[in-house]
């Protein structure tokens, strides 16, 4: 068994928008055998937008008491995060903390007034690095007890999972870990040029009709390639790609009905988990193209 | 004529990752690489220079770094390897700070009036609460006609429990400190930004 804190992030809650990738996320976790212990009391991340409002300090004062209740309650085992941006905050916190003194002292004099005290040396790692660095290409292959085969699918990496840190030294221009991935299921990798594309990311929230200019190019890709489903490891990308495409639609005259699925969901599917366990009744559109293989 | 360095002094030394702007040969990379290219009035190459010739009130009223994705695209292109994600953050921010920069501008009414309350009110992002307050930000005609627009995805994500039927979210329990170390941190901060 293997152990390792564990930050969800808030999309991830109960009722948020990523509970799906949640969900199949512990159910996938279950089939390999890895315990996830989530930080008692874990707060928001601040996430990329976090630095309008707060700046630099309080913004990684956010990431820091995380990384200061899971000492206190975990160790120093490495910390595993599922969201993008929450990986992407939390990394970048703790880079800074380890490498610039004055960003250590002036956090940890912030830390002191919530009674906590973090001294750097926990590494936080996206999930994808999990399964691929410590689970292995081979052991994810053979757990497949129901093959995809036939299946078409995009794969969609977006951005903060590929930049600026990189999953496993792959490369930010094609990095190809999430079409090994889906090959891992016995599903087929299309082609996709699209596959780093800018989503908007949280611009469509404020700048919507710019941001749906960006999806429908990523949306357009994917379909003009053959895929059947799009597969992510981003919760923003999933969202804004699936919530926003009856919008999109609506509004730039598109026909898309294509489901935006994790690989999370793909793999638990593929290692014969239910459509339940695989959180595939959560999506919005429904995962038509996989009820063959259920 | 003589350059007057105060602005990119100022940027230099008190917007986070400012200092980094020197550095800048302006080939144009991060021009290119950045997914709203087609929006931008000056890109960051332009801003940065903008930076140096004490274009002050031009960069801090700009619309232009509030553009910005955080797709990273443009820091892993730049050849000389500079923060460019973090200095457009930061001069959005110290444009903030400064109070120049229209208060209207969608992306920091979003960022500043919308999220960063969302999350400092009660510890996490509350997702039902932030939908309403951005549909709301414009009055109460405006939030219907946007809920409206989004009824179908809304509703959908209410069905598959991906929606908080109850916009509001209990607190972390270690909300009291937790509010503390903020205001220690932005205390900090503005030391940290007027520094020099």
């Amino acid at each position: 068994m293997k152990e390792y804190t564990f930050f969800p992030g808030c999309s991830s809650e109960h009722n948020a928008s990523a509970a799906n990738m949640e969900n199949s996320i512990q159910s996938m976790c279950r089939i390999l055998g890895i315990q996830l212990n989530e930080i008692d009391d874990w707060n928001c991340c601040s996430a990329s937008i976090g630095y309008a409002g707060g700046g630099q300090l309080p913004r990684m004062a956010m990431s820091a008491r995380n990384f200061a209740l899971a000492q206190k309650q975990k160790g120093n085992t490495d910390l595993v995060a599922t969201c993008a941006a929450c990986w992407l905050s939390m990394r970048e916190t703790n880079e800074r903390i380890e490498e610039e003194p004055r960003i250590k002292q002036d956090i940890n004099t912030a830390l002191a007034e919530a009674g906590l005290s973090y001294d750097g040396h926990i590494k936080t790692r996206h999930m994808v690095e999990v399964l691929i660095e410590d689970i292995g290409w081979e052991t994810l292959k053979s757990k497949v007890t129901k093959p995809l085969t036939g299946l078409k699918a995009a794969g969609y990496v977006g951005c903060q999972t590929n930049r600026p840190f990189g999953v496993c030294g792959d490369s930010y221009e094609n990095p190809l870990y999430l079409d090994k991935m889906i090959e891992a299921t016995g599903a087929t990798a299309v082609p996709f040029p699209m596959k780093v594309a800018c989503c908007g990311g949280a611009l469509m929230f404020s700048e919507t009709e710019k941001a749906c200019v960006l999806t429908k190019q990523i949306l357009q890709s994917a379909v003009d390639n053959g895929a059947e489903v799009i597969i992510t490891p981003c919760p923003v990308c999933q969202l804004n790609l699936e919530v926003y495409q009856g919008m999109i639609n609506k509004t730039l005259g598109t026909h898309f009905n294509i489901p935006i699925l994790y690989y999370s969901q793909l793999f638990v599917l593929a290692w014969g988990g239910s459509w339940q366990e695989a959180a595939l009744h959560q999506q919005v559109i429904p995962a038509e193209p996989l009820r063959r293989f259920a | 004529m003589a350059y007057d360095l105060s602005f990119a002094k100022d940027v230099y030394n008190k917007s986070e990752m400012g200092h980094w702007i020197k550095m800048c040969m302006q080939c144009g990379v991060c021009a290119g690489s950045c997914p709203l290219r087609a929006h931008w009035q000056h890109s960051p190459r332009q801003l940065f220079q903008m930076v140096r010739a004490g274009k002050r009130d031009e960069v801090l009223k700009s619309s232009d770094m509030w553009m910005c994705t955080s797709c990273y695209n443009c820091i892993v292109r730049c050849p000389r390897e500079l923060p460019i994600t973090h200095i457009i953050h930061g001069l959005a921010r110290y444009a903030e700070t400064e109070k120049a920069v229209d208060p209207m501008q969608p992306t920091r009414r979003f960022a500043v009036e919308v999220f960063w309350k969302n999350i400092t009110a009660t510890g996490r992002v509350g997702e039902a609460m932030l939908t309403m307050r951005l549909y709301f930000q414009d009055g109460i005609g405006a939030g219907i006609q946007r809920g409206l627009e989004m009824r179908d995805s809304a509703l959908g994500m209410l069905k598959t429990r991906r929606l908080n039927p109850i916009p509001f979210r209990g607190k972390i329990k270690g909300y009291d400190g937790f509010t503390k170390m903020l205001a220690k941190a932005a205390e900090l901060e503005a030391k940290l930004e007027n520094k020099a």
